[in-house]
């Protein structure tokens, strides 16, 4: 690869991170060009017209308004090239990410926490398997933090208070840097990790070699009893409370008559801010459990209500 | 020198901290500004000295975090807003338009006092014990988990604030009253047109961040939800309260130091500036379109993908008038007759440098780009070159330019042509490999790195290094020129603006007689072409 060339440079590690890349190229050789021709004209100008030297001052230009008429357009046609250029590599960045291997992440000062489906856990560490989309769902549990991939140009706020999607993909194997790149206090420049990329087939192995603990969803269904939350939504509960199988990625209709699409966000909401979306048809009386549980727990139990996607109420 | 002139009507204390002559108060900034500025870069030094490896081994990351917060609150609140409007602006902006003083020289006066208040607060809270949420005050970091003087120093940065107003309310007041019998807009010197603009933003951003320390102070001391998610807030509220006003900060910044390199450039080519009503306009759309543009500072926050979409739009948009104004500044060189004295250096040095400053902030403009290069070493390099690089050069450029005017004296040209291209080389050397390292995905604010990012961070401090000791130069030479340089002439540039045509210093009221203003400005005479100036 000729980016490999290039000194100090390490090369984007997927698909999108080239599309960066090529863009990064395409803002230097506009850069260079603007840089080139005005360093040009300075020099120029600064020689010919330095003061004392014989040369031809007349004719100066009077009218100014066609030449400022022409920079105008030209700045703003170029500008607009480079705006709808990175606009259109952005909005491939954040697309809706593909529910396919879900990962949580949850950031809180001064480290990051991984958790995959399986129920491993892992700090300041993420092992992924390559040449797949991974989906991440990150809540922080104290302030902002930035997740932060440099080898895939890729970066997002984990604001806390919300659940942030993020689909990451990497073509190579290897060891890749993991930063926090928003300000979190003492030991920002502590909070980094590293991402792991793997062949499937290792990956599987070290999935398995994990120190055995149960899957997410499992300890879901216990919190989901814990906490109290099986006396209403569970079968045959004497309050009425919607029942959650088969609900997850499926639209719900709400008492404001719009409809929502039961997704991870939501069911966190609906957890934290029972009042807020309430399902039609149904009484507010839920209680809030703002301040009550943490995030791991509430991974849980998003975990838990999502495997109970597939049956039947 | 017979005759008195502003500075030697009276030597008393009292005249020099009850005054409301726009010159003295002008000189009460300048000292003070000269104290912050070196406070703000004894805590750059200190943090170049502790990037130099890739440990920590000068200081811990708290103090390392209280020294970035320091170095951001003092360098934009106490030096870069206040630095041109209110030393250069104070002092010229009378004599420009050929008035007496201001418009309300009492309130010029009480500006200063509330500033040194504001100073005074967000000096106790650095000694006190520091702030550690940087210069941007994030919640929920700086609501519910900071444990620093976050209340002490905003209310210290809201004081200020008040002084900014102020002082933006005179500009405004004095440009339209007071101007000399014949100056219409069209005639005004360009650094006007560039003051104004200044000052319309600084009445109405400066409000909103009066507005956003209060909401912040409220949920620090009362604990009412307005940032923070547990108790009901937002935390990105804050983030577009905060950028509603910093962004417009930013043009507050850097639009004195355009003014001030229009008049540079049409004074040593010896031509009128080029395309001057565009150029003037240009400022006024700046001050303008930069109030659409905050949330480009949140293209990862999470807010919605449409927002970003237009935010970058109107970022690519705000670029163009200050394109417009780099072309208009190099075609006025066109057929000049260039002069490379002092201030035409530090010109020079300000396109170049604001150019890099501009292009680089396409690349963050650019959403894809901005995603990689966000918070990172990229973001510092980018603003380093547009407020030290442009605003910094282009503050020095002003002072050496009018510097014969402010003190009567001359300064040492050779002293200050070295310390122009010292400050030149030592800049790149310090930021450009910044610009690398933030490609290279460093993030900012980081106490301690890997070691592969190592080389840039060497050669960034060693750039520092040149950097602090050609900022201390003027120090020097111009402090001595105050006192023992050579009396300047009234008009030592041959220049044709309103403020050369009384004496150096100039008498407590400015002018003998009221000035007459008869042509367009920057009339240069043809005869000073192809003559060697200063000969």
């Amino acid at each position: 690869m000729w980016r490999q060339w290039i000194p100090f440079w390490q090369p984007g590690l997927s698909t999108h991170s080239g599309d960066v890349d090529l863009l990064f190229a395409g803002l230097l050789i506009v850069s260079a060009l603007v840089i080139g021709l005005l360093f040009f004209l300075l020099t120029l100008f600064c020689t010919r017209y330095r003061a004392g030297n014989q040369t031809d001052r007349d004719h100066r230009v009077k009218k100014s308004w066609h030449w400022e008429v022409s920079w105008t357009a030209a700045s703003f046609v170029c500008f607009l090239g480079l705006f709808i250029w990175g606009a259109s590599v952005y909005f491939q960045i954040y697309r809706t990410p593909a529910d396919e291997h879900d990962v949580f992440v949850v950031a809180k000062q001064w480290m990051w926490k991984t958790q995959h489906p399986g129920g491993q856990s892992e700090i300041d560490a993420l092992h992924i398997p390559i040449k797949r989309p991974v989906r991440l769902v990150m809540a922080s549990q104290d302030v902002i933090h930035s997740f932060f991939i440099p080898a895939l140009r890729l970066k997002h706020d984990v604001v806390p208070g919300r659940y942030q999607d993020l689909e990451i993909e990497v073509d190579k194997p290897g060891h890749y840097h993991l930063f926090c790149a928003e300000y979190c206090g003492t030991d920002h420049s502590g909070m980094i990790g590293e991402v792991v990329a793997m062949e499937p087939s290792d990956f599987s192995n070290w999935l398995t070699q994990q120190a055995p603990s149960s899957p997410l969803a499992s300890e879901g269904s216990q919190l989901f009893r814990e906490l109290g939350c099986s006396g209403c939504h569970g079968n045959g509960s004497a309050v009425r409370a919607p029942p959650l199988e088969g609900v997850y990625g499926k639209p719900v209709p709400l008492s404001d008559g719009t409809t929502v699409i039961a997704d991870d966000k939501y069911i966190r909401d609906s957890i934290l801010m029972p009042r807020s979306q309430v399902v039609a048809s149904y009484q507010p009386v839920m209680p809030s459990f703002e301040g009550k549980i943490s995030e791991d727990q509430l991974l849980r139990l998003v975990a838990y209500i999502k495997s109970l996607a597939g049956h039947q109420s | 020198m017979s005759e008195k002139n502003y500075l030697t009507t009276d030597f008393t204390l009292r005249s020099w901290f009850l005054t409301t002559d726009h010159k003295r108060i002008a000189i009460l900034y300048f000292a003070s500004l000269i104290f912050f500025f070196f406070v703000g870069g004894a805590a750059a030094t200190a943090i170049r000295i502790e990037l130099a490896t890739p440990q920590a081994d000068l200081v811990s990351s708290d103090v390392y975090n209280r020294l970035f917060t320091m170095h951001g609150i003092i360098m934009v609140w106490f030096f870069l807003i206040p630095s041109i409007p209110n030393t250069l602006g104070n002092f010229i902006v009378p004599l420009m338009i050929g008035a007496r003083d201001l418009a309300f020289p009492r309130l010029n006066l009480m500006s200063w006092y509330v500033f040194m208040l504001g100073g005074c607060v967000t000096l106790f809270a650095i000694l006190a014990g520091g702030i550690d949420t940087g210069w941007t005050f994030y919640t929920p970091f700086s609501t519910l988990y900071s444990n620093s003087y976050v209340i002490v120093a905003a209310a210290g940065v809201f004081i200020a604030g008040f002084s900014s107003i102020l002082t933006g309310l005179n500009f405004i007041v004095t440009i339209h009253r007071l101007r000399a019998p014949g100056l219409t807009w069209y005639r005004l010197p360009l650094f006007l047109w560039s003051l104004y603009a200044t000052s319309v933003i600084l009445v109405l951003a400066t409000p909103v961040l009066a507005i956003t320390l209060l909401l912040m102070a409220t949920e620090r001391f009362f604990g009412v939800g307005i940032f923070d998610p547990r108790i009901g807030g937002d935390p990105l509220l804050f983030q577009h309260l905060f950028w509603f006003y910093s962004h417009p900060a930013v043009y507050i910044m850097i639009l004195p130091g355009m003014g001030v390199i229009n008049e540079l450039v049409s004074c040593f080519s010896r031509k009128e500036v080029f395309g001057y009503k565009f150029v003037a306009w240009c400022s006024l759309a700046i001050a303008a379109v930069g109030f659409l543009v905050w949330g480009h500072h949140m293209f990862v926050s999470g807010q919605s993908l449409v927002a970003s979409l237009v935010f970058s739009f109107m970022s690519f948009i705000v670029a163009v008038p200050s394109a417009i104004k780099v072309f208009n500044w190099t075609a006025t060189l066109h057929k000049g007759s260039i002069h490379f004295d002092a201030p035409m250096l530090y010109a020079l040095a300000f396109i170049g440098l604001f150019t890099i400053g501009g292009l680089t902030g396409l690349f963050l403009a650019c959403l894809a780009y901005d995603v990689h290069a966000t918070d990172t070493y990229f973001v510092v390099a980018h603003f380093h070159y547009i407020m030290v690089g442009g605003m910094v050069t282009a503050y020095f450029g002003g002072l050496h330019y009018w510097w014969p005017k402010i003190t009567g004296r001359l300064y040492s040209e050779y002293w200050a042509r070295t310390a122009a291209v010292l400050i030149f080389f030592g800049f790149n050397l310090t930021f450009f490999p910044q610009i690398i390292l933030g490609a290279e995905g460093m993030p900012r604010r980081y106490h301690v790195y890997p070691p592969e990012f190592q080389v840039w961070n060497v050669l960034s401090s060693g750039g520092a290094a040149i950097l602090a000791v050609a900022y201390l130069m003027p120090l020097f030479y111009l402090g001595y020129s105050a006192f023992f340089g050579k009396r300047a002439p009234a008009n030592p540039w041959d220049a044709p603006g309103l403020e050369w045509q009384t004496s150096s210093p100039p008498p407590e009221f400015n002018f003998e007689t009221q000035p007459v203003v008869t042509r367009e400005p920057y009339q240069y005479n043809e005869r000073f072409e192809a003559e060697p100036q200063n000969a």
